[in-house]
């Protein structure tokens, strides 16, 4: 009979649990560390929703302007964060997100060129000069291919020193990780199932890297594949380290409104970056009248100014349908509110009458692609009708910035699992580079954990007992259908906890969420164990419910708004709240407790690379006086 | 707006398996995917299926829709009369492990039999200087979104498990191609392209271009130019000389 004793078991060093951008980075460094390394994904190696990215990675390499350097990014990512960005991360990124795209570069990625044969970059939402490397608008394509790659190349390595391809890396894929194990406080291992055939596998490793991305999936409208469950902003709760910035969720402005099918799935924001321009049912163009007084002197006040500055960026301020995401997308809002939205219920993305179509196909081959096969819409010949979709979370695992590490001993987090970088709103491109630049320190953090270990912490049998009961039950009960339960979580979350939240709302969204936990515990899955849906989904229920209230509770208590968390009821930004972070954490499983903390303050170097003026927007009158202290010494 | 349609999919495991039945809901603007997902949720909850995006941009979904290769993601129902019964059958070249889901490990196999990326050991990250034009060749083959339907689709393999250990298909012999005209590649290509990969046993039927999802002209920029190569360095008498020459000396 299959037991806790006779479960399939691995040793490693180092488990990666998700092979995106941020895990395969991890990975790589963590094998060119020395260590013997296991990649787990739920998908198929090189599926990963790194492949959904369009844009680009922002990296401030100055190949299209030379002005740009580490400091003007790193102050661009703290403006768009509305200053709630570990500053740190934000720090590290701007400085070494060159280094990562030139690495990629010597790994075999084929970025567009400038005229003088270097990687070109393009304008995105929210950077002061053109920043993103990009193929095109299939950059994360590009990316997770030349990983993959590069994995491969190091298996080759291993081949020819050990004769073994998987020596020391190896890819278990259509492999999901349902428990972290520990040994006291430290992380001992990982508990999971093949997909493939339902069996159940262990993990034997002192170190664990999360990089599983997103939680879209607890919505109807998203962006995000049906891997995006918040598997490890789950697991790493449930193992006892914390969660920030949780309310702090992104609505792309520009999703697919039509078919109902594919609404949600992304139109590139390179397609305002290129000149597209957005436009109601009058023909107006809003966004004009959405400029925050944040962004005032940032902005173009005239359609005039806005489109000379496509060619003439010294002398002209960026039109405003480039503002930082979480304005646009309230602007969206707020158009269609007004009845002046488009047919299909979004507003009109125009590239059309901006380039000619030849310009579109080339620039913008992704999204011409896409329109015509699924929406039967030209772009070069008509506008696209576009909407706000949830696309990526800025809360995530509460880390140390330079090595990724956790609360727990041994768990590390990379990638959107992580919390922090990004503030309460993530500039556009800095995913990707976001993605390299803390993948490879999660993977040499974990790799200087395990140097460091004293002894190897132990898998306790009992441990890897309860986790296969819990995996295998909904497979033995007769119970509710788990896709409804799914389907009535999605539509809470979209309708009570969306892009503007009501607390009397959020509240009932909380009561929801309560009846569906004891919903989860009693869904049945029919069919066996082999590549079976329903019983992965079943699975996945317990993380999308666990997230959803994270959600839910840091945003009844932020009575403020700001980036991806706009209240109703307050809707300014408030400097006190500015400060704080909300820390979610939970005891069992059963109850999120969220608890406020102080931001630690900026450093002195780094806040003096802003002006007074803009710092008195944001700061309470107390950090005021402490920065003009800081200014006169 | 929304019809009945009728289905026939492909369910089994262990390789026995059959065509069932299924009478489904189809609205305005869907996509097969949409159907498959309709059913799980509603008529067969573990039907297996592979998918991950849902925008043709991953390459998971891929199957045989009426006996041809597709991603179900990108087939609209529009494309079907609403009288019509549409066949899904699972891609034939690789072994089903349920339902609609293939082992396809064959691939990630020959992908790690190609030689990576190899640029000249004393350019340094950051020193890389390319032309687009020159990099445009190697981009079009690198829109690949490993769907593996034109190996599937390939007739060399197709109903030929014996071909399978020496030939890598097409979607990795326009990876060799893809590295051969990487401007900063001096890995030599072309002998294994022909004697490890199985260049020789793709005679240009097309097939692969056609069932392309990304519209990559696999046969025409990446296979033919590929064989060029490799036939111009077999009777070309200098390259023949230069060759033994240096086997002579080494």
């Amino acid at each position: 009979m299959e037991n806790s004793i006779n479960t399939e078991r691995h040793e490693y060093d180092v488990v990666v649990i998700g092979a995106g951008g941020a895990g395969l980075r991890a990975a790589i460094e963590a094998r060119q560390q020395g260590k013997r390394t296991a990649i787990v994904c739920k998908s198929l190696f090189g599926k990963a929703h790194t492949v959904m990215a369009e844009g680009g990675a922002a990296a401030a390499m100055g190949n299209v302007n030379p002005d740009d350097n580490w400091m003007v990014h790193f102050r661009d990512t703290m403006r768009g964060g509305k200053f709630l960005n570990n500053w740190r991360m934000a720090e590290l990124h701007a400085k070494e997100a060159p280094d990562r795209v030139w690495e990629l570069e010597a790994w075999g990625a084929l970025f567009d060129r400038t005229k003088d044969g270097k990687i070109s970059q393009r304008n995105f939402g929210g950077h002061e000069y053109p920043r993103l490397a990009h193929v095109g608008d299939r950059t994360g394509l590009e990316m997770i291919r030349t990983l993959q790659q590069r994995v491969v190349a190091l298996q080759q390595e291993d081949y020819e020193t050990h004769g073994d391809y998987e020596a020391y890396i190896k890819v278990f894929a259509e492999c999901t990780v349902t428990r972290l194990l520990k040994d006291g406080d430290a992380i001992s291992g990982a508990f999971g199932y093949w997909r493939e055939t339902g069996n159940f596998i262990l993990f034997d490793a002192p170190a664990i890297v999360l990089a599983t991305g997103g939680i879209g999936k607890s919505y109807v409208v998203t962006s995000n594949s049906w891997e995006y469950t918040g598997d490890g902003h789950a697991l790493a709760l449930l193992a006892g380290a914390n969660l920030i910035n949780m309310e702090f969720i992104q609505f792309h402005p520009t999703g697919m409104v039509w078919p109902p099918s594919v609404r949600g799935i992304l139109v590139t924001e390179s397609v305002r970056g290129d000149g597209g321009v957005l436009r109601n049912s009058e023909g107006k163009r809003f966004m004009f009248d959405y400029v925050p007084d944040v962004f005032k002197d940032k902005y173009a006040t005239s359609e005039e100014e806005g489109d000379r500055w496509y060619t003439d960026q010294a002398n002209n301020r960026r039109p405003p349908e480039l503002l930082p995401r979480d304005e646009v997308a309230r602007a969206i809002n707020a158009e269609v509110k007004a009845g002046r939205g488009s047919p299909q219920g979004g507003v009109f993305l125009d590239v059309s009458t901006r380039l000619p179509a030849e310009e579109i196909k080339k620039r913008l081959p992704s999204m011409h692609h896409q329109f015509k096969e699924l929406a039967d819409v030209d772009i070069t010949a008509e506008p696209m009708q576009v909407g706000p979709t949830c696309h990526y979370i800025m809360g995530g695992v509460e880390v140390d910035a330079d090595t990724g590490a956790a609360a727990v001993p041994g768990l590390f987090a990379a990638g959107e699992v992580s919390g922090g970088m990004h503030g309460s709103n993530r500039l556009g491109g800095n995913s990707l580079s976001d993605l390299l630049v803390f993948g490879r320190r999660a993977g040499a953090g974990a790799a200087a954990y395990v140097d460091g270990l004293a002894a190897r912490p132990k898998v306790a049998d009992d441990a890897v007992e309860a986790a296969r009961e819990e995996a295998i039950a909904p497979l033995g009960r007769s119970g509710e259908n788990p896709y409804e339960v799914h389907h009535e979580l999605q539509r809470t979350m979209n309708d009570l906890v969306g892009i503007i939240r009501k607390p009397g709302e959020v509240a009932e969204a909380l009561q929801v969420v309560e009846k569906l936990k004891e919903r989860v515990a009693l869904v049945g899955a029919a069919g066996s164990r082999v590549y079976n849906p329903g019983w992965h989904l079943a699975i996945d229920l317990r993380n999308m419910v666990l997230v959803s209230e994270c959600v839910a509770r840091a945003a009844l208590l932020r009575e403020e708004s700001r980036g991806g968390h706009t209240r109703d009821d307050f809707p300014g930004m408030n400097p006190e709240w500015r400060r704080k972070l909300l820390v979610c954490s939970t005891e069992g499983g059963s109850a999120v407790r969220v608890e406020e903390k102080i931001q630690p303050r900026m450093r002195d170097d780094l806040i003096s690379l802003f002006e007074r003026e803009e710092l008195s927007k944001y700061l309470t009158d107390e950090e005021m006086t402490e920065f003009d202290g800081i200014a006169k010494s | 707006m929304s019809y009945k349609a009728k289905f026939k999919v492909w369910r089994g495991e262990g390789g026995e398996g059959r065509l069932e039945d299924f009478t489904v809901e189809v609205n305005e603007g869907e996509v097969v995917l949409d159907i498959i997902h309709r059913l799980q949720a509603t008529q067969a909850p573990d039907l297996a299926v592979r998918w991950n995006c849902k925008a043709g941009k991953c390459g998971s979904c891929s199957m045989e829709i009426n006996g041809k290769p597709r991603l179900g993601c990108m087939t609209r129902m529009s494309t079907f009369e609403e009288d019509e019964t549409i066949t899904v059958t699972p891609m034939r070249t690789f072994p089903v492990i349920k339902d609609l889901v293939t082992d396809v490990s064959y691939n990630y196999q020959k992908a790690r039999e190609v030689p990576s990326f190899t640029p000249p050991a004393d350019v340094r990250p950051g020193e890389f200087r390319m032309k687009q034009v020159d990099v445009e060749r190697s981009q079009e083959f690198r829109k690949c979104i490993e769907c593996f339907m034109c190996n599937n689709i390939c007739h060399v393999i197709r109903d030929h498990e014996e071909n399978k250990p020496a030939f890598s298909g097409p979607r990795f012999l326009m990876r060799i191609a893809e590295l051969d005209m990487h401007p900063y590649d001096v890995a030599d290509r072309q002998e294994t392209a022909q004697e490890e990969h199985g260049l020789g046993y793709c005679n240009i039927t097309k097939c692969c271009t056609e069932v392309c999802p990304e519209h990559i002209k696999i046969t025409d920029n990446a296979l033919i130019p590929m064989k060029e190569r490799v036939v111009d360095r077999k009777y070309d008498p200098l390259v023949w000389l230069g060759n033994k020459i240096f086997k002579r000396t080494s």
